[in-house]
């Protein structure tokens, strides 16, 4: 129990920030249109690319060839994630765009 | 000030790493900024490079300010830089080349590749865990729970994806079996085991159990693919967005390793934005999430007993001619229509009709194609007009009054089945009534059962004509024999 408590106040900032984020992903997200469903999916799919940073740091610090190796190949993922995932989802929408403007 | 300033002696710090931490808050505020505007359809746009722009200032102030609890710099500079420049180029390449139509399946390729990364991190990190913690608290530390558990969604995540990536371009099959529901459950339990076994070790060498912690990716990876197996392809969207959610939490985890914000935020908000998407996706199917992981779909001989009639062929001259003598045409698009790339020739026809003073719509299901918003995207990209999409509902508002709908691939989207027959496994998802319009045609590839796998009555009906062959094929004939009328 006396872990659980330690535990809390130690990363009492982070459970916050995790706590409301939810929150406010949920926020967000509701009342999207199904129209926009893929593309916003495609949108949070490069957003978790975010991972690349954590790659970063790992690659930043790998001292061995095994370590650097894998931080190499992390990094080219995590980009691979936010590159893709922006550009798809950039095309996508252009699509949208295009026909907004017909209509116009 | 000078309270500042002794404040800030205490807790040493550098202006870089101040920098750094005001580019996360930035890159938090633009990534919420942005998916708040990705859920607009006037904004969507903006809203993505927005996100993007948020992603490139984390990604640089990283590279440039972050020192590591030693107060090292970001080293290996050159090799990080080609790393991304490779990831750029590639994944760059994929996202411009690939077809719209294989859209989904690269939305899926792209999560693969975050939660693989995501993996490698923990990987790589777990030999780190710093020794302080360790004979503090033992394994049973939060470092060792993130980095355990960014292994565990992440692999999952990865090899999950991949799978679905190869279900949605038709290189992988369906495997159903009871069995392997079983197997899903042990391998589950047994990986929640294997992180509660290793934060019950107490003080050990990280480095030691690291054999402990490959047989853990291992097995990871396996339940990933058996997870993901036995999902039916029409749940593919559904699955692919949980994914998605799991690589946001995966990513978060490492924020947590790193005491990274920008990681944490970006990671919950994609964690719990993912599964309120997935939860709406559902919806839109009329399909629980238990459902769709669990697999009940796909049953489905019972409708054939119901059967109202015979098989009617037609030819292209009937139908064209139909079709130019109507009123009303309505178009229901669904796969098929995306795989033949048909989706050009289908706004050729259109124009066509309009010139001889046929009204002609679309009616597009909320998951016509392969997932909702797929037909929409790819009907724009053929320049059709905005007003002419119809949303299920209004589509089945008029129908009764149109005088031929045209179904080009459509199936399970178009199945009465879901409104009369409870032992459907599509019973009360809303679908289009074309069975209401006075004329209908269906253009398919063959007497093949649909995506779910359902017989579908629409093609028994006295109403309905077939018209079999490639949609592409078909759809030039009946251009040609509608301009020679």
């Amino acid at each position: 129990m006396e872990e659980i408590l330690t535990f809390f106040y130690v990363h009492r900032e982070i459970i916050f920030i995790v706590a409301l984020s939810i929150f406010l992903g949920i926020e967000v997200i509701s009342n999207v249109p199904a129209v926009l469903h893929t593309p916003l999916m495609s949108g949070a799919n490069a957003i978790h690319g975010v991972v690349i940073i954590g790659a970063i740091i790992v690659m930043g610090h790998a001292d061995t060839f095994t370590a650097k190796a894998l931080g190499f190949l992390a990094v080219i993922l995590g980009t691979l994630n936010v590159v893709g995932g922006f550009v798809v989802t950039d095309r996508m929408l252009n699509m949208f765009k295009k026909k907004n403007k017909k209509s116009e | 000030m000078d309270k500042v300033i002794s404040l800030t002696e205490k807790i040493s710090f550098t202006p870089g790493e101040s920098l750094l931490e005001i580019s996360y808050l930035l890159a938090s505020i633009l990534f919420i900024v942005g998916l708040k505007m990705l859920s607009r359809p006037e904004t969507a746009r903006r809203g993505n490079i927005w996100a993007a722009i948020g992603m490139g200032i984390a990604i640089l102030t990283t590279i440039l300010f972050h020192r590591n609890s030693e107060g090292e710099p970001i080293s290996n500079v050159g090799w990080i830089l080609l790393a991304i420049a490779i990831g750029t180029g590639i994944g760059w390449l994929i996202a411009i080349r690939v077809k719209m139509t294989a859209m989904p399946q690269l939305v899926s390729f792209f999560n693969g590749m975050g939660g693989a990364a995501a993996a490698l991190i923990s990987l790589m990190e777990f030999p780190h865990i710093s020794d302080n913690l360790i004979a503090q608290y033992g394994m049973l530390n939060g470092h060792v729970l993130a980095i355990l558990l960014g292994l565990l969604i992440g692999s999952v995540s990865f090899a999950g994806s991949m799978v679905a990536f190869g279900k949605l371009d038709g290189k992988v099959k369906d495997i159903r079996s009871k069995v392997l529901r079983f197997v899903n459950i042990g391998l589950l339990a047994f990986l929640i085991g294997f992180i509660v076994y290793i934060m019950s070790l107490g003080e050990v060498d990280p480095q030691s159990i690291m054999p402990l912690i490959y047989v853990m990716f291992a097995v990871s990876l396996i339940y990933g693919v058996l997870f993901v197996m036995p999902i039916g392809g029409a749940d593919m969207p559904v699955v692919i967005s949980l994914l998605n959610s799991f690589t946001g939490i995966a990513a978060a985890m490492g924020g947590f390793l790193y005491e990274n914000q920008a990681m944490l935020t970006g990671g919950i908000l994609v964690g719990s934005a993912g599964m309120i998407l997935t939860v709406l996706m559902c919806k839109a199917m009329n399909r629980s999430l238990t459902n769709v992981i669990i697999g009940a779909f796909g049953g489905g001989g019972a409708a054939l007993e119901n059967e109202e009639g015979s098989i009617k062929e037609t030819s292209v001259s009937d139908a064209a001619i139909m079709m130019n003598y109507s009123r009303k045409v309505m178009i229901v698009p669904g796969y098929g229509l995306a795989v033949a790339k048909a989706q050009h020739l289908c706004h050729e026809l259109d124009k066509q009709l309009e010139e001889s003073g046929v009204e002609v719509k679309y009616a597009i299901h909320s998951v016509a194609g392969r997932m909702p918003g797929h037909m929409n995207v790819l009907l724009a990209e053929a320049d059709v007009p905005y007003e002419k999409l119809l949303e299920g509902e209004e589509a089945n508002e008029m129908i009764d009054d149109v005088d031929v709908v045209m179904v080009v691939g459509a199936n399970d989207v178009v199945n009465p089945a879901a409104e009369d027959d409870p032992s459907s496994p599509v019973y009360g998802m809303p679908v289009i009534k074309a069975r209401n319009a006075k004329n209908i045609v269906v253009l398919k590839r063959g007497m093949g059962k649909g995506y779910a796998g359902i017989e579908n009555n629409l093609f028994f009906n006295d109403k309905t004509k077939m018209l079999f062959g490639d949609a592409k094929d078909t759809i030039q004939k009946l251009i040609d024999e509608v301009k020679d009328l």
